[in-house]
């Protein structure tokens, strides 16, 4: 389990250095750097020196990566954004809640209405419930989020009024982003959980279980749900990646105060402070999701425990 | 030692007498429904792409000042945007730029992915080791900030967004690969090949290939769809294609003003794009179906 630990810590702490050394690289290589933005169309050939050496822009790739780094495991310090000049540490600290409250919105979301669809089709396999939960997740898995969240927001809050367009201020802003993010999600997650309730369903052990007579909420909490969330937890680690990556887009759309919304801003600012801080949060929590991920397998199915632990399964 | 090489390879070249999973999936006597929709759908796609000059009823581009925001009638089936262009043409030259683009990137990306896959699986050892480490690491960076910052350093274009989502699945196809490489490795016509003499290139090329082929055509085709849609996305929060170059994701962006007012500039080109990643996504569930007899029985 230490091993486990310390192994997933250290391929995050790489993928922290990789994706840092990435945006510096490339926002060294971009023809217009923040200074040019800073300075106008107007600015001469010595304001844009000047304010290149007094962003730290002039000097190479490697040093500023370097220089980056020490400042951060000597001083904990991740730099300024070029523009406000607010430390990037505490930008971020103040935009990450937003982004995580409406990636566990539409992670509840979409795990909840994923998990429920399935079992139902499972349990009635070749229905007319089966047949249309199943077409409508394969019709949902298709669905581009932001064409979902354009739609969504033509009928409830264009044409009926109920919910608000864009912001933060209330719980009731945050539901428009959650199910856009939280739906395609939740289609796969249907069919996912369908596939492997069909076959938990026709296994021996849940034939005896049934047979033995428990009572079906026994058997379908205690040996059938319990089954098929092994496999759907493999696929939450990946979907979290997802709806990180949604929350770009989404964030942007419904102007929710996140980090999505940030890096976008910063990236057309070519505000590098702030792009390297958030791509090295987002790994940080990627990290902290494929952690949680293998945590919650051994929870779940002690062999791979056992697995994990370096002994070899009976 | 050598005529048995040779008689080997000689009956690999006839493909219809080979197991090989391509010809089992020709030969099925039942294809699964969703393979033959899919197969529909994204056939009359790229029939509406590649003969788009042939099919649009105007010039894309073409701007009409007197017919602007026309809603659907029988002169513009599917209403005019704000610069009075024909929307169903325009669709039907973004669907051809769209579906370009994502064909590109799934190439690249199994460029790169599927051969990484074999070398790793098929070599093992340290090069193994150093690979699937750097795929691990590769997976654990945000992919969607990384394409974000690229296409904005690299310059705007969907060829760019495009390829910059693709480079995210390498990790993927090159996982899946090495897992069908491995699942080959122990298989005993990989075995009797080494033993009649045959090359490494020779094996991975005529054996461990095309056996392990199904398996990476199907996660293709799925990362086909993934890649659609991040790249419309993109595209959509304008580090994608740029105007007047009509693209879903820019269409329906331009669109996202007139929500209240004009909603076809929103619903068509968002429709194209769901319909075309369902197509995709279909015809990848079909070919999955077809090569694990296991799960179509479910």
């Amino acid at each position: 389990m230490l091993s486990l630990l310390l192994r997933r810590f250290l391929w995050g702490f790489l993928g922290m250095l990789v994706v840092s050394l990435l945006v510096l690289g490339l926002f060294h290589l971009a023809p217009g750097d923040a200074a040019t933005i800073m300075a106008g169309e107007h600015g001469s050939a010595d304001d844009l020196a000047g304010l290149r050496a007094q962003l730290g822009l002039s000097a190479s790739i490697l040093q500023n990566w370097s220089g980056y780094w020490t400042n951060i495991l000597l001083h904990g310090d991740f730099g300024r954004s070029l523009y406000s000049r607010r430390p990037v540490a505490g930008e971020i600290l103040t935009r990450a809640p937003y982004t995580v409250v409406l990636a566990l919105a539409a992670m509840t979301i979409a795990l909840g209405l994923g998990i429920l669809a399935g079992l139902l089709a499972a349990l009635h396999q070749g229905s007319w419930l089966d047949i249309s939960l199943s077409s409508i997740s394969v019709i949902g898995i298709a669905f581009p989020r932001f064409w979902l969240a354009l739609m969504l927001s033509l009928v409830f809050s264009i044409h009926l009024g109920w919910l608000p367009v864009a912001g933060a201020e209330s719980p009731r802003h945050l539901i428009l982003p959650a199910l856009c993010l939280g739906l395609p999600s939740a289609a796969s997650f249907a069919r996912l959980v369908r596939a492997n309730a069909l076959d938990v369903l026709h296994s021996s052990f849940l034939m005896v279980a049934r047979a033995k007579g428990l009572p079906p909420a026994l058997w379908v909490t205690r040996h059938l749900l319990r089954n098929c969330l092994i496999p759907t937890l493999t696929m939450a680690g990946i979907h979290f990646g997802h709806l990180l990556g949604g929350t770009f887009i989404i964030e942007t759309l419904f102007g929710w105060p996140g980090l999505g919304r940030l890096t976008v801003q910063a990236v057309l600012d070519r505000d590098w402070p702030i792009v390297a801080g958030a791509a090295i949060a987002m790994t940080a929590v990627f990290t902290l999701i494929n952690l949680a991920t293998d945590i919650l397998y051994g929870l779940l199915d002690p062999r791979l425990q056992a697995v994990q632990n370096g002994e070899r399964p009976a | 030692m050598n005529h048995v090489i040779e008689w080997t390879s000689r009956r690999q070249t006839d493909l219809w007498d080979l197991p090989l999973p391509l010809t089992e999936w020709v030969r099925a006597r039942r294809w699964p429904p969703s393979l033959l929709i899919g197969g529909l759908i994204c056939g009359l796609m790229a029939i509406l792409a590649l003969a788009a000059p042939l099919l649009a009823p105007y010039d894309p581009n073409a701007i009409r000042s007197a017919e602007r925001l026309l809603p659907p009638s029988p002169a513009h089936l599917l209403g005019t945007d704000r610069y009075g262009r024909d929307m169903l043409s325009r669709l039907l030259f973004a669907a051809r730029l769209d579906l370009w683009g994502a064909s590109l990137a799934v190439l690249c990306c199994a460029g790169i992915g599927v051969p990484l896959g074999m070398a790793a699986g098929y070599a093992g050892r340290w090069i193994d080791q150093v690979l699937s480490r750097l795929m691990d690491i590769w997976l654990s960076v945000p992919g969607m900030l990384v394409a974000i910052v690229t296409v904005a350093v690299l310059g705007p274009s969907l060829t760019n967004a495009m390829l910059a989502v693709g480079i995210m699945t390498v990790p993927i196809l090159f996982r899946t690969t090495r897992a069908g490489v491995l699942a080959c490795l122990s298989q005993e016509y990989v075995e009797s090949a080494r033993a009649a003499g045959g090359s490494h290139w020779h094996i991975l090329r005529r054996h461990i290939l095309p056996n392990s082929l199904s398996t990476i055509l199907v996660t293709t085709t799925l990362q086909y769809g993934m890649i659609l849609l991040a790249g419309s996305g993109l595209s959509f929060l304008g580090f994608g294609a740029q105007p007047p170059q009509s693209e879903w994701g820019t269409m329906l962006a331009e669109g996202k003003s007139y929500l209240h007012t004009a909603w076809w500039l929103t619903l068509f080109p968002g429709l194209m794009l769901a319909l075309a990643v369902l197509g995709i996504n279909l015809l990848g569930d079909g070919l999955r179906d077809l090569s694990d007899p296991v799960i179509r029985r479910c």
